[in-house]
């Protein structure tokens, strides 16, 4: 570690990795309720399950951009953070509101107040002073990494980075706009998460992972700056009108549609672009770095992002298909290999990279750590399968044939049976990972010699 | 380092404004592609609200818009300062020509309660020519910023973006305008 203000991202970290396994131990219950619809019904309402995991899931992927930004603004900008305690303090807010929103949520309390209870409206339900946490929360975030990067030095990667957190901090202010009229929520809604995943965290994306590239494959920065401006450019051109495809039957005018439609269509094209250069800087490649699991999840997220959110985002996203597979499970599917690809192995890999680092040890469990990969990417694939086909069986039934939704959800339950049973593949694959980034103290299988004389050179760079 | 240096580097004016060409050109192509989709649906509708167009002014906008391509073309090739910035005002104030008659077309339209949503064919007609005015707009703010940064690199970019933006009416304008 160059900077002991890095050791900052360790706390990050952990935070996230503890909630990412909440949220999976969520996803593993509401499987079950798939199952069985009424495990649980008194204690832990489906709908009240949901909003824990997916609110989780954005928590810890937040933290963890947080975690990697101060991880590698230090090297980028060769000079430390401009203030630890800030990083904490932020921290602590970010903490404290979502054990507030858990709290909230599972006992619904302060129902119907303006300020402490929860605001009732899908995924925005967080409440008004949890919002105003995570506000003050960024703000001190942004201030801390701005300072720092103005009086260091300035990078492609460090300004393309800046300009995603501050893009994705500005849109969850929409976050406090809550009109009554229902069209118009869902309209607003689509600001805050979708402008984020379509278009600011892919900046993020594409920053943490040209970071990556940069340190584990050696190639000179002039060639990696330029596949980062390409790629930001292609997710910004078309991941903003393409947020459009949301539009088509929530009361917006027709020719959302085809706006939606054109320009969606074209975001499979930066997730192409990301795969290509991630793979491409491997061939290019000018240093073979100890660390293979790090550059395992580097290929994988860029891959699975490509597949998750380029390939299965494509194959709904015409708005005449869309038609029939708005909300069904093919909406899940796609949901679950695009956040799994793009950001979640994007977390896992910046994690898998900086742990070592952080706990000044040279890159160790390779094998535990490339074992949880394919575990866990095995299930989420395999789930991403089941749930496809239970979303073609669905649409067919329900919006072809126009049977009813709970005779459909019936006809699925062989789908969702297995569904369940890659989520147990998901959930053991996370506590692999967390249990070999954070526990074992030396490789459980021994190296051969070549990769100990790489291991000795890189440390004695 | 010499595998830093590929194809891309020959390219006039900047990588990026190329970038920005190629996805400008899908996202018309996809555009027409799916009037054109949409057009098999209902042919005697189409081109009964086609006929409702003014062909004439718009073949002059072609010529218009053409005659600015030109224009611009030739700043890249202009030997002095003096004589890039007048070319380049020349395609500019053109560029606003366009613009107004394209005002004039959208004023009649809207004057005969024609909108977005009167049928599939207008729908696409704002749309398409509707994005493409928007590009034309930014052209000149283009045109006009490389005029006062006026180099050779940023001449080329700002020439290369015009040109596309030509090259999109030209193939609009048969498309939408004439095909029967």
């Amino acid at each position: 570690m160059k900077y002991q203000t890095q050791k900052i991202a360790y706390a990050y970290f952990v935070t996230a990795m503890a909630l990412f396994a909440v949220q999976v131990t969520l996803g593993l219950i509401m499987g079950w309720i798939y199952v069985d619809g009424n495990f649980l019904t008194e204690i832990l309402p489906f709908n009240i399950a949901r909003m824990l995991h997916t609110n989780s899931l954005i928590v810890w992927l937040l933290l963890g951009f947080f975690g990697a930004a101060y991880y590698l603004l230090p090297e980028e900008a060769e000079r430390e953070i401009h203030s630890p305690t800030l990083a904490y303090i932020q921290l602590a807010i970010f903490i404290l509101g979502t054990a507030g929103v858990v709290v909230t949520y599972l006992f619904n309390l302060f129902e119907g107040n303006f300020l402490l209870g929860k605001e009732g409206r899908e995924f925005l339900e967080q409440p008004k002073w949890v919002k105003a946490g995570i506000v003050v929360a960024a703000l001190i975030f942004l201030f801390n990494v701005s300072m720092t990067v103005l009086k260091g030095k300035k990078t492609a990667i460090t300004n393309i980075l800046l300009m995603g957190l501050w893009g994705l901090a500005l849109l969850f202010l929409f976050a406090f706009y809550n009109p009554s009229n229902l069209a118009l929520d869902k309209m607003y809604w689509w600001y805050v998460v979708h402008l984020w995943v379509e278009a600011t965290w892919e900046l993020v994306m594409a920053s943490i992972l040209a970071f990556l590239m940069l340190k584990l494959t050696g190639v000179d920065r002039e060639v990696i700056e330029k596949w980062l401006y390409v790629i930001v450019a292609t997710a910004l051109f078309s991941g903003v009108l393409g947020t459009g495809h949301h539009y088509y039957w929530i009361g917006t005018p027709g020719y959302w549609q085809w706006i939606g439609t054109i320009f969606s269509s074209l975001e499979v094209i930066p997730f192409f672009g990301m795969m290509a250069f991630a793979f491409v800087m491997v061939w290019k490649g000018r240093r073979d770095h100890p660390n293979k699991a790090a550059l395992l999840w580097a290929l994988g997220c860029a891959t699975l992002a490509f597949f998750g959110a380029g390939v299965w985002g494509f194959l709904h996203t015409l708005h005449p298909v869309n038609y029939y597979t708005h909300g069904t499970q093919i909406t899940a599917a796609h949901g679950h290999l695009a956040f799994y690809g793009a950001y979640v192995a994007l977390n896992l890999a910046i994690i898998t990279y900086a742990f070592p680092v952080l706990r000044g040890r040279d890159p160790y469990n390779q094998v535990l750590n490339m074992a949880s990969f394919w575990l866990m990417s095995g299930g989420m694939v395999f789930m991403t399968f089941t749930l496809t086909f239970a979303g073609t069986v669905q649409t067919h039934l329900q919006r072809v044939n126009g049977d009813y939704f709970m005779d459909v959800q019936d006809q699925l339950w062989l789908f969702y049976a297995m569904r369940f049973g890659s989520g147990v593949a998901v959930v053991l694959g996370a506590l692999l990972f967390i249990y070999a980034v954070m526990v074992p103290r030396r490789e459980v299988i021994e190296p051969g010699p070549a990769e100990r004389a790489k291991a000795e050179q890189v440390a004695a760079e | 380092m010499d595998d830093t240096r590929n194809a891309f580097d020959d390219l006039p004016g900047d990588l990026m404004m190329w970038i920005l060409i190629v996805s400008e050109l899908l996202v018309f192509g996809a555009g027409l592609i799916a009037y054109l989709s949409v057009r098999v649906t209902d042919p005697a509708g189409f081109a009964e609200a086609q006929a409702s167009l003014h062909r004439a002014e718009a073949g002059m906008n072609t010529l218009v818009l053409v005659t600015s391509g030109w224009l611009a073309a030739l700043a890249t090739r202009a030997g002095t300062l003096a004589l890039t910035r007048l070319y380049l005002g020349a395609a500019a104030a053109l560029g606003v020509v366009f613009l107004f008659v394209k005002g004039m077309e959208y004023a009649d339209k809207a004057a005969h309660g024609v909108t977005f949503e009167t049928d599939p064919f207008f729908t696409f007609y704002y749309l398409l020519t509707g994005f493409h005015a928007a590009h034309v707009l930014a052209g000149i703010v283009i045109l006009g910023l490389v005029a006062i940064q006026c180099q050779r690199r940023t001449v080329e970019a700002g020439t290369a973006f015009w040109h596309m933006v030509d090259l999109v009416w030209v193939i609009l304008f048969p498309i939408l305008y004439l095909l029967g």
